[in-house]
């Protein structure tokens, strides 16, 4: 797909409420595919939320998160044009970073 | 100092902080609690020596999974100082499934999708004030349908 | 004598419970149902679909932008709802994706061939004809169902999507009404809607295309079509064919009224 990552915040009063979707195959190693072969496990193993450069969260997964795993966060103190920005870093070291403005 | 430059500088300064700072957890992926077979050992790799139960920590989570591949799990922490919520999968291959730690500004709260391999307890374990408190929640996987 | 009357008990509590537990079930399956479409990744498919609606392809070198849904060259809001459709330029009832088909030939100069290799995708690689779909659907949300039944080809394929839900054929000896023609019919713990009346056929149409959680793919109307057939054991039927195209007919005209809230999110 052409976006990895895609973020949603929205301000109520300074708190946002943050979505993200992000397009991963969150394969466990334990799937076999149409031809019976076990597909090797492959999956974001952390997830890092930062607050106008700050960090404010970070996550450390397992391959039990859904593929195209949804997140939802909440962050106060928080008020409108603040920046967001959410990366991620899978088991096989490839990286996605996505930006949003809160709205 | 003109007001231009002045601002090019704090820009640039800026800049260079955030880029410096590593868009990584600030400890690595904890291969030995992510990869423990059972929910105890996996929270003792934690470091979780005890814990309380809470009926601050909220769980919310479907009774019936119409399917065990996608589970909301919605875990709120009301429990002041909370610094990390862990979620704990016990009937899964792996039972932890995540862990995030809460920096100023962000509430302890989470949802996120999840995988079932089969009915099972959901655990959420929060880590307030040095200490250790959990909350459970029981959700059934049923398959379902005509495999199609 | 107490001992009796504590046994007595029992047992009427375990008689009574398996008609209470169906009905907790069903309530608890509709709850995983919301909430599995509040935290769905449908929106990717939407936002890919986008892309590929203004991609300029086939030895045309057009994109699709200029299509006609039934509303207008390139209107997509609400285009959906009014589908299927009769359209005079094909001379033929149409849905979703026999028209997108139609504009991938016309438009984009494809051949059929070309334009429908891979017109079912899987997780890893979900097809154009899917991302599509998912994308001009999204522009429908919030408008009433509202297939064409004034014309006559429209009639008529209304009448032979009837025709075809009611025909037992196969090795089974299955219709479409045999899982979706009375009420009270489940696979496992899946509820079976009733097709054939609007009340269950309503929340089914206004909620296709979707995404399946039990395979992360997004699947379509066609694919729901076709694949009831290889369920029924009986040869799949061609994509964007008169036939399939009268049965989305049948369904959506029998559900019409509901407003669209999908792309849908399903197990």
């Amino acid at each position: 797909m052409a976006e990895p990552m895609k973020i949603r915040a929205t301000l109520k009063g300074d708190l946002a409420e943050v979505r993200v979707l992000m397009v991963h195959p969150m394969e466990t190693g334990q799937r076999k595919d149409a031809e019976g072969r076990l597909v090797p496990a492959h999956f974001i193993q952390e997830v890092s939320v930062r607050l106008n450069g700050r960090s404010v969260l970070e996550g450390q997964i397992s391959q039990a998160v859904s593929r195209n795993p949804v997140f939802s966060f909440r962050l106060k103190g928080v008020k409108a044009g603040d920046k967001l920005e959410i990366a991620w870093l899978d088991s096989k070291g490839e990286r996605s970073q996505a930006e949003a403005a809160i709205a | 100092m003109n007001p231009a430059r002045r601002i090019a500088l704090k820009f640039a300064a800026a800049l260079a902080a955030g880029l410096a700072a590593p868009l990584r957890a600030l400890a690595a992926w904890n291969k030995e609690a992510f990869q423990s077979k059972t929910a105890a050992s996996a929270l003792k790799e934690l470091g979780v020596a005890a814990s309380t139960e809470s009926k601050d920590i909220l769980i919310e989570a479907p009774q019936i999974a119409e399917n065990g591949a996608v589970v909301p799990i919605e875990v709120t922490s009301n429990l002041p100082g909370t610094r990390s919520i862990a979620l704990v999968i016990d009937k899964n291959p792996f039972p932890l499934t995540a862990r995030f730690e809460f920096g100023e500004g962000a509430v302890p709260y989470v949802k996120v999708n999840v995988k079932l391999g089969e009915s099972s307890f959901v655990r959420a374990v929060a880590e307030a004030g040095g200490r250790h408190y959990t909350a459970a929640r029981e959700v059934k996987v049923t398959i379902g349908g005509c495999g199609g | 004598m107490h001992r009796i009357a504590a046994l007595a008990l029992a047992l009427a509590a375990a008689a009574g419970a398996p008609c209470a537990l169906a009905q907790d079930a069903k309530t608890e399956i509709e709850k995983y149902q919301q909430m599995i479409a509040d935290s769905s990744p449908v929106e990717l498919f939407e936002l890919q679909g986008e892309t590929l609606w203004s991609k300029r392809q086939g030895p045309k070198n057009a994109s699709l932008e200029h299509c006609d849904l039934g509303l207008g060259a390139g209107v997509l809001k609400g285009a959906y709802a009014q589908l299927p459709r009769y359209f005079r330029d094909a001379d033929r009832v149409m849905d979703l994706e026999t028209r997108l088909l139609h504009c991938m030939t016309t438009l984009q100069g494809r051949s059929r061939e070309d334009a429908t290799r891979r017109v079912f995708g899987n997780e890893d690689k979900p097809s154009e004809m899917e991302y599509l779909s998912a994308y001009i659907a999204a522009q429908s949300r919030g408008s009433p169902m509202a297939p064409g039944t004034a014309h006559p080809r429209e009639a008529a394929a209304y009448e032979l999507g009837r025709k075809l839900f009611f025909y037992r054929a196969g090795p089974w000896d299955f219709s479409c009404a045999s899982c979706h023609g009375e009420p009270g019919k489940r696979i496992r713990m899946q509820e079976l809607p009733v097709l054939s009346t609007r009340a269950g056929a309503g929340p089914v149409v206004a909620t296709w295309p979707a995404y399946r959680v039990s395979n992360s793919q997004f699947k379509t109307m066609q694919w729901r079509i076709n694949d009831c057939y290889r369920q029924m054991r009986m040869p799949e039927p061609t994509y964007a064919s008169d036939l399939t195209v009268a049965l989305a007919t049948y369904l959506t005209v029998t559900g019409k009224g509901d407003l669209y809230r999908g792309p849908g999110t399903k197990r």
